[in-house]
Formats: C-alpha cells, structure tokens, sequence
C-alpha cells in the first residue's frame, strides 16, 4: 500500500512539475533541467559497469547512439500509420504509445549492441577493455555516418517532439530505482566481488563472463532509453553528438560524482552538464577552463565528490563504494 | 598496378606519421602504464610551432625553403614540444606519484591567465589574472591542500583528458579555429621512379621519419639513459632501488615521445599543409591504436603498427569509401585485440594471483 | 543515516541547477532584440564572418538614421563553431533565454536545417541570408531565404557547362557531409543529363578531409571535360592544389560555396580555368552595389564577398518588414516578411515568393589570378 502511495505521488509530482516548470524556470532552463536528467539516466548506467562492476568501458556513447537513432528512426517510419490506426485515442495517448514503443526498441538494440560488444571484449581487462569498448563506440558511430536512411552525416530532421520533463525524469526514477535494486541484490554482490577481485571470485565459484555481459547489457539498454529520449526532445540528431568525447563526458560525470555511487553519479552528472552550460557565458573559454577545473578535481580530490564519504551505512556486508 | 603502388607509397609516409606518433604512446605507457590521451594534441602544437617558426622572419628571410629551413622548423618544434610534453607530465601526472608542491599554483596560474584573459582581454588582465591565481595556489598549499597521490587508475586518464581538451581549446583560442596553411618549405620537385611519382615532400618524410626511427632505436638501446628507461617501464619500483632516479627517466621518457610526436606534426603538415587546433584528436586516436596493435609499450611494435595502419587506411579510402576511413583503425583494433590483445610485438603477461 | 547519500545528492543537484539558473537578457524596451547565429570558426569561419560584417554595417546604418520605428537595434551573435548541433543549441538560446524577435543566420544550409525548426517551433521568423538548400524554407511559415535556392544554381551550372563551356562529360565531387552539397549536385545531375550531357564519375569526399588524392585518381580515370565540386571553399581550393598536381588541367565548376576571400589564398593559381556561380558581382556597375563596395571596403579593409552582401539585404530586409508591420510582435513581423516586394537589394531585386524563397538571377564568375572575374547572369 505504501509502496502505490509512493509511486503515485511520485508521478503527481511529476505531472505537476512538466505542467508548471517551463514557465516557472524559463524554456532555456527547462532544457538544461531535461538534459541533466538524460545524463543522469547515462551516468548511473555506466556506473553500474565501471563503478560496481569495475569494468572500464570508454564507449558508452555508441549505445547513447543505437537508442536515439532507433528510436528516431522506429518512431518516425511507423508514426503514419499508427496515427491512422488508433485515430480514436487521444492524442496524449497516441504521443505516449508511440514513444513507449521505440523506447522499447532503443533499449533492445542498444541491449544486443551491448552484447554484441560485451561477450568478445569482456574477456580483456583493463586498459585494453577501455580501449576495445573506445574502439566499438567509434565504430558504431562511423557505421551511422554511413546509413543514408537516418540522414548519414548530415544528420536526420524531423523528429516528432515526444519525450519532455516528464518522461524523462520518470525514466531517472525508473532507471535509479532498477540499478538501485540491482545493486543490492545478490547479482550486486557479485558484480562488486568482480570489482574488488576478479579471479578471487572466479575461484569462488562466480561465474564472473556472465555477470559482467549482464552488467554491461543492463548498462548499455538504459543508455539506449537515454537515447531514445534525448531523441525525441532534441527533435534532431547528428553523429557528432556521439563522438567519443560524449564518452568521456559521461565517465568524467562519474568519476567526478564519486566512482560506484548511484548518488556520486547523479550528483556528478548534474555538476559536469550544469557547470558545462553554465560556462556557456564563457564563449571560447568555456571548456579550457572547464578542462582545468577538471585536471584540478583529478589532482587534489581524484576519488569524486561522493566517494569515500562514509555517510553510507550499507545494509548489506559489501561496500558499495571503495 | 601502378596505383596500387602510388598508393602504397601513400600508405608508408601517411604510417611513418602515425608511427611516430605512437611510439611517444607506447613509451609513455611503457614507464607510466598510462594512456596519455594528450599526446596527440601535442602533435597538433608540434604542428602549430612548426607553422609559427615556419612564418617568421628567421625562416622566411635569411633561410628560405630548402633542407636548412626545414631542419631549422623540425628541430624548433621539436624542442617546444618536448618542454610541453615535461610540462604535462610533471604538473598533471606526476602529483599523483608523489606530492607536488607546484601543481596547484601552476593550475591556478593557467586558470588565472584564462579568466584574465576572458574579463580583460588584453595582456595585463592576464598578468594579473596569472599572479592571482598563483599566489592563491601557494597561499592554498601551504594551509595543506595536497594532490591525493595513490589516486586511481581511472582518475590518471581522466586527468589526461582534461590535459587534452585544455590544448584542444587553449590551442583554439591561441591560435583562432580556423584553419592555418603551413607554407611551403620544401621546394617542390617531383621524380619518376619506374612507375611511381614520388614528390620531394614525400620522400621527406620518409627519409626523416627513419632517420628519428633509428636515432630512437640507438637511444633506448644503445645509451644508459635508454637502459634505465627500460628498467622503468619493466619495473617502476625495482628501477628505484636499483638507484635510478625515476622521476628524471620519466620526464625524459615524455621529452622525448613528445618530440617526436612534433616532428609527426611537421611531416604530417609538409604533406597536407592545413593545420587545425583540432587535428590531432583522430591521429591521435589511431596511434594509440597503431601502439596496441604493434604491442604497447614495444618500440618496433610501434613502428610496424603504424605503418599498417597508415596503409590500410590508404587502401580503404582508395578501393572504398573515404566515409568508413575513420573506422578502419578501430575495427583493425578490435580484431587485434580480440585476437592477440598483446599486440604484434607484445608478450602476453599472465597476471599472478 | 542510510537515508542521506540521497538526501545529500538531491539537495547538492538542487542547488547546482538553481545556481545555474540564468534570467537571460531581454533587451530593454528601447531595443529591438535580433538574434544571429553563424559559423564564426571552424573550417567556414569566413562564411560567418562575412555575414556578420554586412549584418553589421545594415544595423550600423540603420541605428544611425534613427533605428527602427524609432528604437535601435542591438543583435546577439552566437557561434555555432560549423556544428550543426551547435546551431540548435544556440539558436535555442537566443530564442529562449535572450528573446530576440528574429533570427539572422546561418550560411551552411546543414546548420540552418538544424536550427529552423527550433526557431519554428517558437514562433519567432528566421531569415537566411545564404543557405540555398530547398528543404530550409520547407520547415515552415517563419522560415525564409533571400538567396535563391539549389534546383535554380544547379540549372544555372549546368546551363554553364553546356552552352558556354561547351562541355558534355562531367564528372561530379562532392561533399557528403553537408546537404547543400549533395543536393546541388543531385540537381546538377538532373539538369545537365536532361540537356543531354553525360556524367562520367561521381566521387565524394567529406568536410573536413585534407586528401582528396584517391578520388581525384579515380576521377582522373573517367576522363571528364571539367569537374563539378559544389562545396565549400576550404576543400575546393585543396581539391584544385591537389588536382592539378595530378596533371588533371580541365576547368573546375562550383556553387556559391566558393564564395570567400580565402579561396584564392589557399588555391593559388590551381584555381584558374574554374567558374562558380554566386550571387553578386563585384564588378556590377550598378550604383546601389559600387555604394555598398566602397562603403564596406571603408569599413572592414576588404573586399565584400556574396555572404556578405546576402547579410546586409537580409538584415535590411528584416529591418524593413519589422517598419512595415508597424511592430515588433513576431508574428507581424513574419506576414510583413512573406509580402515583401521588389525590395532594392545590394544582390538584386528581392521579392518573396509564397515558398518563402527569394526569386533572382545568379551570376557566374571566373577565377584569374586570384581574382573573381564576371562572366555572365543567368535568370531564373
């Protein structure tokens, strides 16, 4: 009972604020607001692969760019006749129907990308995973360039505006809350026993290939969805929103925000995409100084904002942060 | 037939540029086991002093084009790099071996030039921005911030992309966005040998690009330095008991792979005269493929896995499509690692529990 | 305290996002608020240094003859650094956070397709001084042009090549990366075979490469008459540097994409023997132009360029639809916009047809020796 009570408030909140936030912050706010939450559902996806399963994956944005291109493309090739066929639903209806349906489809490809991905190079450790998963990401993104039926390098127009505040944040919720459970269950406990000391768990009877394909497929499906919502609020896509510097943007959020920490994430992908418009005034100067900052928080505080801080009393034995 | 080979020689000097580029990689990762994701925006300083030297009175007036000129911009560029490539490795990576007392009036100082710079724009805002932000730095270390050393892994590479994107930028604004033309420095001539047409900015780079191979080669193998530069990368700790001051050998490690990333830059602009601050991410990026691919932190491997790449990137673009250039690199990378992850060259290390 | 790392997160992001929360300007009521956007850097930085400069000198002219329904006109220039990505973000900024009525911009049809539909979206008019690629106006109402657009300048070329260059095998270069390349090619292709000529190679290559010598060898193969390149001046002039090294000596042809004082700097004497289509001639003795030449050359120390030119008249023309409709509510300002007529332009006389395209004649212009040289006008 309480649990429905909760998610009820949760989606009043919610309804509420998408109705009232644009003209209470501003458009341009309203947009930053959205966009962190695409970050946060990307940064607390790949902490559940670097972070709690310390695995170095470098190449999250070309699953960011399976989803929105699916979603893009799905959405827009059905989007006729879909609209004919249930006429009779309101629009409202047919809006978020549509959009479920290509979420649903983001996450899946982005899902077989990353097993596609996963399964060869989980067998490698380290540097060379993060070079690999680099290398994977630069291959998707080229191999997109190349599809003349999403627009190719020109990038593709004319996407129906479907996702908002709403979903988005309904999708942080959603993502927060699977990782969270995730993470404390005892599919958590192995991935962080891979984390802390891989072939001590292979000795101890964890089948270590299949839990880190796992952790990297959950990862890799929400950055899909992230995909797919960031997609349908831009109403425009282009390759180059998915170099591997959108990779290294999300592993700075993390990293920053505390590696392992579902909170570290979030609160470093609000830092990293806030302080990256926030510097916007800086025009030319916005991201060498954002570049030092940077080099400055590596140096004097390398384990995050929220990492090591033990306000945390886990519930389970297994430290959740290092 | 004759294309194939006019393209081979393409794909030799488009290689020899990668291949000097990844040896500073792979010799970086050799004594630091760290990816220096900032190594190829050196090569675009390289590239970019090598312009600025190229355009001065010193070159334009007294030396003209010809082989003293060109030594002349090769051995400038060559020297600021190596000083940039010390100076990255001793404000940015080296805190986290060791407390740097430095560190953070020196970032400050940066900070403070940039700030200067964007409120003021003109050279005295960013003197005074530079002090500010220095006095505040030793100010601060003194009441005991410190650069956390023992940081992870991770932390190291990602103060290697912030190292990165500040040369990306920085260079942007220090140069302007747009692209520069290197002039000419060799004269061109064209020579006809058999069915090829080699032209001299070509044969350039091939013959300088071995020559720095060799010189390199007799460096590690041959002089003290290069032994103890060996024992670094084989073992960080025992080199220190045996007596060999580490940090000097690293510092020495980043001189010389930057320089040598400088003269890339230079041939790479001798060959395709228009420079940008952003030019040196993708080369970059496919160097370090070309150091994997050839074994990181084996020199040859280097060499040889730049010219493959160098070549099969000629090839496709050729015989293909030039849109798929890009992913050439990576997938040889995936099919590398994949296969034989220790590279060409490399010996595969079995981790002891 | 199991409850606090959320606690602690959702406050610390609270704060961080209201700290970021910027009021944007809104210009005082005195002002009238003008967006523009361009590509102020990056490897067309001229196209939108150009544009800024003529946009520049109009607004100069007209706060000097007392503004615009009495107020002075202030603009917000943002740079898209050549991404189109950038384009909708800044766009989406000066729209939202700075409230312009209008938006000036882009050149590079790609970053202005990127970016109409925010403006669309919105309500507020865009006008573009120089992208040509058709699908721009077909955004939507508040979009408009005061170019021509692509299907008319690939006609112009091909018109070109057949009747005066009197050629009949072509081979076609062009730049994947940007839709107005592509498109003008296509309608190159179309209209040059339906005269009866014959396109021998079709290679491409993209923004931003430096080697073009596999193409070019592979052109060279098909034996073409001439070469069609429709990009951007940066590559077109290292296409030329390159192509002729390879021995290939037949005229080059292009698009208004050549347009830039940068061209012949960085082509040389590869770039003789080749003809682009624009939009103005320097060399048009026609008074309004000569004016607009010397005053701009007093300016800025430099020739002025199409782009530029297209900047002045689309500023001029905004400025004239925002008197005629006696307001700066944009919707006024976008029905005033869609009946301009005949307008005394620096590149012609600017009429809006009902696409929102503006209908005039093209010139094709030769390059000798560093100089662009007129040739001839072709009418729609």
């Amino acid at each position: 009972m309480k649990k429905a009570l909760i998610i009820v408030a949760a989606f009043a909140v919610l309804i509420g604020l998408q109705m009232t936030m644009r003209d209470f912050v501003g458009a341009y706010n309203y947009q930053i607001v959205v966009l962190v939450g695409i970050n946060i559902i990307l940064a607390v996806s790949l902490n559940l692969i670097n972070g709690v399963t310390g695995q170095f994956s470098i190449g999250h944005a070309g699953f960011y760019a399976v989803g929105a291109y699916t979603c893009a493309l799905l959405v827009s090739t059905i989007q006729e006749p879909f609209r004919n066929a249930t006429g009779s639903l309101p629009e409202i209806a047919q809006d978020t129907l549509l959009l479920l349906i290509g979420l649903a489809a983001a996450a899946i490809a982005a899902g077989l990308a990353g097993l596609v991905v996963g399964i060869p190079s989980l067998r490698l450790k380290g540097d060379y995973l993060a070079i690999v998963t680099l290398g994977f990401g630069e291959i998707i993104r080229v191999v997109i360039v190349n599809v003349e039926a999403v627009g190719g390098s020109r990038g593709m127009t004319g996407i129906p505006a479907l996702s908002n505040f709403f979903w988005v944040y309904l999708f942080v919720i959603v993502t927060v809350a699977t990782i969270h459970n995730l993470v404390y269950s005892s599919y958590g406990r192995a991935f962080i026993s891979i984390r802390d000391d891989e072939t001590a768990a292979e000795a101890m009877g964890v089948d270590t290939t299949r839990y880190k394909v796992l952790a990297f497929v959950v990862s890799s499906m929400f950055a899909g969805i992230a995909g797919g919502l960031f997609a349908h609020f831009t109403m425009y896509l282009h390759p180059n929103s998915f170099l591997f510097i959108t990779s290294f943007y999300v592993i700075i959020m993390i990293v920053v925000g505390g590696l392992g920490s579902i909170p570290g994430a979030i609160i470093g992908a609000v830092a990293v995409t806030v302080l990256l418009e926030a510097f916007r005034e800086f025009g030319a100067f916005r991201l060498v100084n954002f570049a030092i900052i940077l080099v400055l928080i590596m140096i004097f505080r390398p384990q995050g904002l929220m990492g090591g801080l033990k306000v945390f009393k886990p519930r389970s034995r297994a430290a959740v942060t290092k | 037939m004759e294309t194939f080979l006019q393209q081979l020689i393409n794909g030799i000097s488009q290689g020899s540029a990668y291949a000097l580029i990844a040896l500073g990689y792979t010799m970086v990762y050799g004594v630091l086991r760290l990816i220096n994701f900032a190594h190829g925006d050196v090569y675009m300083v390289g590239a970019f002093a090598g312009f600025y030297i190229a355009n001065s009175d010193i070159v334009q007036g007294t030396l003209g084009t010809g082989v003293a000129a060109a030594i002349v911009v090769m051995l400038g560029s060559m020297a600021v790099c190596a000083v940039l490539g010390m100076l990255i490795e001793r404000f940015a990576y080296r805190p986290s071996r060791g407390a740097s007392r430095f560190a953070l009036p020196f970032w400050l100082g940066i900070l403070g030039a940039s700030l200067g710079q964007m409120i003021g724009g003109n050279p005295v805002a960013l003197g005074i921005g530079v002090l500010a932000g220095v006095v505040v730095g030793i100010a601060l270390e003194r009441a005991g911030l410190r650069p956390v050393t023992k940081s992870s892994h991770l932390s190291l590479l990602i103060t290697a992309i912030g190292v990165s994107l500040f040369l990306e930028n920085g260079g942007q604004l220090a140069f302007g966005a747009d692209p520069k033309f290197f002039p000419e420095i060799i004269p061109t001539a064209n020579w006809q040998l058999g069915p090829l047409r080699i032209d001299s900015q070509r044969a350039t780079v091939l013959i300088v690009a071995l020559l720095l191979m060799a010189g390199l080669t007799f460096i590690v193998n041959y002089t003290k330095t290069g032994k103890a530069m060996r024992a670094v990368s084989f073992n960080l700790d025992a080199a220190k008991l045996m007596g060999i001051n580490t940090d000097r050998i690293i510092a020495f490690t980043f001189a010389l792979g930057s320089a040598l990333a400088a003269a890339g830059g230079i041939l790479v602009s001798l060959l395709y005269p228009r420079i940008d601050p952003l030019m040196g991410i993708m080369p970059g990026l496919k160097a370090f493929v070309a150091a994997v691919l050839g074994g990181i932190g084996s020199i040859p491997g280097a060499m040889i896995g730049g010219l493959i790449i160098g070549m099969a990137e000629v090839m496709a673009v050729g015989y293909g499509q030039s849109t798929y250039r890009d992913a050439i690199a990576f997938v040889i990378l995936v099919l590398i690692l994949l296969l034989k992850p220790s590279g060409i060259m490399g010996k595969g290390i079995t981790e002891k529990v | 305290m199991k409850r606090h790392p959320w606690l602690l997160a959702l406050t610390l992001s609270g704060t961080l996002a209201l700290s970021a929360c910027n009021g944007g300007q809104g210009g005082d009521s005195d002002e009238i608020l003008i967006g523009e956007f361009g590509s102020l850097t990056g490897t067309t930085a001229t196209f939108g240094i150009s544009t800024r400069n003529g946009i520049d000198m109009a607004i100069e002219e007209v706060n000097a003859a007392g503004g615009v329904l009495g107020r002075q006109v202030r603009v917000i220039v943002e740079d898209n650094q050549g991404r189109p990505e950038e384009a909708q973000t800044v766009v989406t900024k000066l729209i939202t956070s700075d409230q312009v009525v209008a938006v000036l911009g882009e050149v590079a049809s790609s970053r202005t397709l990127a970016a109409a539909p925010v403006a669309q979206q919105n309500g507020i008019p865009l006008i573009t001084p120089a992208s040509t690629n058709p699908g721009v106006t077909e955004v939507g109402d508040y979009i408009f042009r005061v170019c021509f657009i692509d299907p008319f300048q690939g006609l112009v070329m091909a018109k070109f090549a057949f009747n005066t260059l009197q050629v009949r095998n072509v081979a076609i270069l062009r730049d994947i990366r940007n839709d107005y390349s592509v498109g003008l090619a296509d309608v190159f292709i179309e209209n040059f075979t339906q005269m009866g000529g014959r396109i021998v190679a079709d290679e491409s290559y993209s923004e931003g490469d430096t080697d073009f010598s596999a193409q070019l060898t592979s052109l060279r193969a098909s034996n073409p008459d001439a070469i069609f390149i429709p990009g951007y001046y940066t590559e077109v002039a290292l296409i030329a540097r390159q192509a002729r090294g390879l021995g290939m000596n037949m005229p080059l042809m292009g698009g208004d994409g050549w347009d830039s004082p940068r061209l012949t700097e960085i082509g040389g004497a590869a770039l003789n023997n080749s003809y682009f289509s624009n939009h103005y001639s320097v060399e048009d003795p026609s008074p309004a132009i000569q004016n607009f030449v010397s005053a701009y050359q007093a300016k800025y120390g430099e020739t002025p360029d199409a782009l530029a030119a297209l900047g002045y008249d689309a500023a001029k023309i905004l400025f004239d639809a925002i008197e005629r409709a006696g307001s700066t509510e944009p919707e006024a300002i976008r029905d005033a916009l869609a009946q301009t007529e005949g307008f005394p332009g620096v590149t012609g006389s600017i009429t809006i047809d009902e696409d929102r395209n503006a209908v005039k004649p093209a010139v094709v212009l030769r390059v000798v020796d560093g100089t662009l040289q007129y040739v001839e006008t072709i009418a729609p």
